[in-house]
């Protein structure tokens, strides 16, 4: 337990070692760790910021997503009424041919009577022209007495 | 135990004696009777009295080995660590280099609050330097010394913080620096603290520097001390219970449980003993950078 020159000897490699560490040990191990910490910061606010946008992008999603269906149910409702409106139309447009197709057809039907008329007036005319001839028992002169038998047959 | 001959009180001298190398003086008779001659001899000291008789002009070889091989390791991993260092996943020995970093880098965070580049560092070292010779207390007390035996080197004393020299050379260091930075810090103000302080009139500046300079020393004395004291009676302890074991069969038992619940308890000791030497070294200095 002698005082002796490891006393000196301790306090050289004391400063020995400090120096080592303060020059190679220290500074690069806390600059790492320094540099880590940041990371962790850096990475723990880019999540959270992450997390917020996805929020928002959730938010703006669901709100596209209302407008969309909006959108959609205005569309199906305009369409269902433009089909009832062309359905109408048509049925007015059949309403119409239809009542036209049956005008035509009555008016035809009018002409045609008209001329079955006619033609058995002529005929008529005819057989009473003949029928009077029989009983006169002379010929009637066809153009003199044309006036008298187209009367008869107007009247018939 | 040391040798069959050997008796208790033999063999805890040999257990606390140093490997010691020195001059002889001139005349001095050793322990085979031979007479040093003039200007003296460098040579082992063979025994106790021999390396008091060397005085000043020794030193403990294996002391000293030890606390330079444990800076050197301690040097060695945390320099390998700061090699690689990167901010990348920590792993392994990495991961328990930085929690003891970080664990000092806090600790003087909350104790120094000037800037100073050098007093990190120098916690770091003072911590993990001391501890690792602290650590030395944990093997066996039997173990080098019958080792060193065997291999014809007569005394050997594994932990250096058992020695005072050691302790005090440690504790000298931060009384250098602690004199450098009140001298750096406050320059003529230092002074004026040691010749004005407590009693601030002239006529008391002789008393005041009596006791501001008991105070100063009072510093490193109080680390050295402390240090050492707690672990040569930690290492007595070991010895002690270790010569347990001579006393026959019946005590091996109590004996080695002694040993393995003193060990334990030890662990805290050194690990405390290794921090409040870092803690005290900064306060120290913190105290240093502050004008009054």
């Amino acid at each position: 337990m002698n005082i002796n020159l490891t006393l000196i000897g301790q306090v050289i490699a004391f400063f020995g070692f400090v120096w080592f560490c303060m020059k190679f040990v220290w500074p690069p191990i806390i600059a790492a760790m320094q540099e880590r910490e940041k990371k962790i910061a850096d990475g723990l606010a880019a999540a959270d910021r992450a997390s917020h946008d996805l929020e928002l992008a959730q938010e703006k999603a669901l709100e596209r997503l209302k407008e969309a269906k909006h959108e959609a149910a205005g569309i199906v409702d305009s369409a269902n009424k433009r089909a009832s409106q062309i359905v109408e139309e048509a049925k007015t447009a059949a309403i119409t041919e239809a009542e036209r197709v049956k005008t035509a057809a009555r008016a035809e039907i009018e002409q045609e009577t008209n001329r079955a008329r006619e033609a058995l007036r002529a005929q008529v005319a005819a057989l009473t022209l003949a029928g009077a001839e029989k009983v006169l028992g002379a010929t009637i002169d066809q153009d003199a007495h044309a006036d008298l038998v187209n009367k008869l047959a107007a009247e018939l | 135990m040391a040798g069959e001959n050997q008796t208790v009180s033999e063999y805890i001298v040999h257990h606390l004696t140093n490997l010691t190398y020195g001059k002889l003086p001139a005349g001095y008779e050793r322990y085979d009777g031979s007479i040093v001659g003039d200007g003296g001899a460098w040579v082992m000291a063979h025994g106790g009295a021999e390396a008091a008789a060397m005085g000043f002009t020794a030193i403990h070889v294996d002391s000293m080995a030890w606390s330079i091989g444990l800076g050197i390791l301690f040097s060695w991993l945390f320099y390998r660590v700061a090699k690689k260092a990167s901010s990348g996943v920590p792993s392994g020995l990495t991961s328990a280099v930085e929690m003891i970093v970080q664990f000092v880098d806090n600790t003087v965070r909350d104790t120094f609050h000037g800037r100073n580049p050098l007093i990190a560092p120098l916690s770091l070292t003072i911590f993990v330097w001391i501890f690792l010779m602290n650590l030395m207390d944990l093997v066996p007390v039997d173990v080098v010394p019958e080792l060193m035996m065997a291999l014809g080197v007569e005394y050997h004393k594994i932990v250096p913080s058992t020695d005072p020299n050691i302790t005090f050379g440690m504790a000298i260091g931060v009384l250098i620096l602690i004199l450098y930075y009140s001298i750096k810090v406050k320059g003529f103000g230092f002074a004026r603290e040691l010749a004005m302080n407590p009693f601030n009139h002239p006529l008391f500046i002789p008393v005041n520097l009596f006791m501001e300079i008991v105070g100063l020393l009072a510093k490193p004395f109080s680390l050295a001390l402390r240090l050492f004291g707690n672990m040569y009676a930690g290492e007595m302890i070991f010895i002690l219970i270790a010569a347990l074991f001579s006393a026959g069969l019946a005590w091996m038992v109590p004996a080695g449980l002694l040993q393995i619940g003193w060990a334990i308890f030890h662990i805290l000791v050194i690990t405390l003993q290794a921090f409040i030497f870092m803690v005290l070294t900064i306060v120290y200095l913190s105290m240093a950078h502050e004008d009054h």
